[in-house]
């Protein structure tokens, strides 16, 4: 039985490692299928990538080990954002500083809403929410 | 042309007609200012949003010896005693002499309100008619005597929206501001918020009737930095901060779901405030004032690191539309002040007015329409 496993990660370019062609390594060589979730990128300054990696198991972790190697910082994100919906008032402060626009609010009732699938776990969120009713919580 | 006490006898014999701010938007659209006029008698507004200048006086009763407190804390939060021997003002952004920004005069407040007991702590010098020179107890909403919200500053008519010119996060009163113009944060209600709907104070004035966090208060008096003369559009509304209300309530009839302590990180403590104001529709011009929306009412985006003089007009449906572009660059908006709870506010103010629970009340005196702008603090010192 083949083995397959997604997982989302924050990779940090320093800015030697800027222009090195990372994903399609990930492609070929690991025969991943990358999904890029949001990007900072700029010429000879510290690069970031969130991006989610679907593949074999084994193929992911041999993945990681040669980010390590190149250079690249890798962070895995295991946590999922939780919030206590009957204390959020709905103000929409989380979602000035959420960078993938997981958390929106807007008509037609001015009520948060939460895209589980585009969250990058980055916690920006549980910081800027005034009424302290966001969590990040671990994954089984 | 109607007279509130026309509009309040029909609130009294459940015929007057009620609508909210934004409902009435669409009426006058469809049926002119002039039959508006004539077919709706009281338009309701609300806001939720975090108000800094709140705090409440609490009269705690006399103890046993008796104590004349001169210094006092609320669940270590340092509330001014400087006035009767049991009297204290406790004040919103206060922070806990033991948790730091993490708990706030807000947040006795809003355990005050929800009926929690709070821990007293007070100390005294000792007089011959007040002996005590400490005392330990608890308080809660049951078991003081006076418990009044008195609000310095609400309910400010618009204000300036957030931004970032420089590389790095700021933390501030308006939210977290994302470096490089990384985003643009505003705090109104906008099309729905009580002095915006009567731009030119005809109505509100000292004395008004108003839904103040769940309960019944009154506009005490001219905001502080109430700011009449502040740059206007035709309709009337000022483009930035303008016109303020200072107002009052029991504290003991309220409800947290409309007083809310708050935390701006690495900023401090803050209270969501829950103020809906009625407006009677006297006539036409106030058919027409009360339909105002958000696409005719502007406020400029400034930079709030104070780096740069930035400054960029734009109307609130822009901001509410998700993006504006800053140095052809499009930059997410996002609110700090809650519109589904405005709305509810709005709702339930009109509910309570075609029920004849809330009647409109004729103001003793209207806040200054015109005067001097805010004078600036010079520094004289080191």
């Amino acid at each position: 039985m083949i083995d397959i496993n997604t997982i989302k990660v924050s990779l940090t370019f320093p800015p030697s490692k800027v222009t090195f062609p990372l994903m399609t390594k990930l492609v070929r060589v690991f025969e991943l299928e990358v999904n890029i979730l949001h990007a900072d990128v700029r010429l000879n300054k510290t690069g970031k990538l969130i991006v989610e990696l679907t593949g074999e198991t084994h193929n992911i972790d041999d993945a990681l080990k040669y980010i390590e190697e190149m250079g690249i910082t890798c962070h895995i994100f295991n946590g999922t954002l939780t919030w206590d919906e009957e204390k959020c008032v709905h103000c929409g402060a989380c979602t000035s500083v959420c960078p993938s626009r997981a958390l929106t609010i807007g008509e037609p009732d001015y009520t948060l809403s939460f895209d589980k699938e585009k969250c990058l776990v980055c916690g920006l969120c549980v910081k800027a929410c005034p009424l302290n009713v966001m969590c990040l919580a671990q994954r089984e | 042309m109607k007279t509130i006490e026309e509009i309040n006898e029909k609130i009294k014999n459940g015929t007057a007609v009620v609508v909210t701010a934004e409902e009435m938007i669409g009426i006058v659209e469809e049926m002119g200012t002039k039959k508006a006029a004539q077919k709706v008698d009281v338009v309701t507004t609300g806001t939720f949003s975090p108000m800094c200048s709140s705090g409440a006086f609490i009269n705690f009763g006399h103890s046993s010896p008796p104590i004349r407190m001169t210094r006092v804390w609320l669940n270590d939060v340092m509330a001014y005693a400087g006035i009767a021997a049991v009297d204290a003002y406790i004040g919103a952004t206060e922070l806990s002499e033991s948790q730091g920004m993490a708990y706030g005069g807000a947040h006795v407040m809003e355990d005050f309100i929800s009926g929690k007991d709070i821990r007293l702590y007070a100390e005294s010098y000792g007089t011959d008619c007040y002996p005590r020179k400490s005392i330990t107890t608890t308080i809660n909403r049951d078991n003081v005597n006076q418990a009044f919200m008195f609000n310095p500053r609400n309910c400010y008519q618009n204000y300036y929206a957030g931004t970032n010119s420089t590389n790095k996060t700021i933390y501030t009163y308006m939210g977290t501001l994302l470096p490089n113009f990384g985003n643009v944060t505003y705090c109104t209600s906008g099309q729905l918020s009580p002095l915006l709907n009567d731009p030119e104070y005809r109505t509100i004035g000292i004395g008004t009737r108003v839904f103040l966090g769940g309960a019944q208060g009154y506009v005490a008096y001219q905001g502080t930095q109430h700011d009449p003369g502040q740059e206007r559009m035709p309709n009337g509304t000022p483009v930035g901060g303008a016109g303020t209300l200072a107002l009052i309530g029991d504290m003991k009839k309220m409800s947290a779901r409309f007083v809310r302590a708050a935390i701006y990180e690495k900023y401090g403590v803050t209270l969501f405030v829950g103020v809906g104001i009625p407006i009677p529709v006297l006539d036409e011009d106030m058919a027409a004032k009360t339909s105002v929306s958000d696409k005719d009412i502007f406020t400029y985006i400034v930079d709030k690191s104070g780096a740069t003089s930035f400054s960029q007009l734009v109307s609130y449906h822009e901001l509410r539309s998700g993006n504006v572009v800053i140095n052809g660059k499009k930059v997410p908006t996002a609110p700090l002040s809650s519109m589904k709870v405005a709305r509810e506010i709005a709702d339930i103010l009109k509910q309570q007015i075609l029920k004849g629970e809330f009647l409109i009340s004729e103001p003793a005196e209207l806040l200054p329409k015109t005067g001097e702008r805010l004078n600036k603090l010079d520094v004289r010192g080191d």
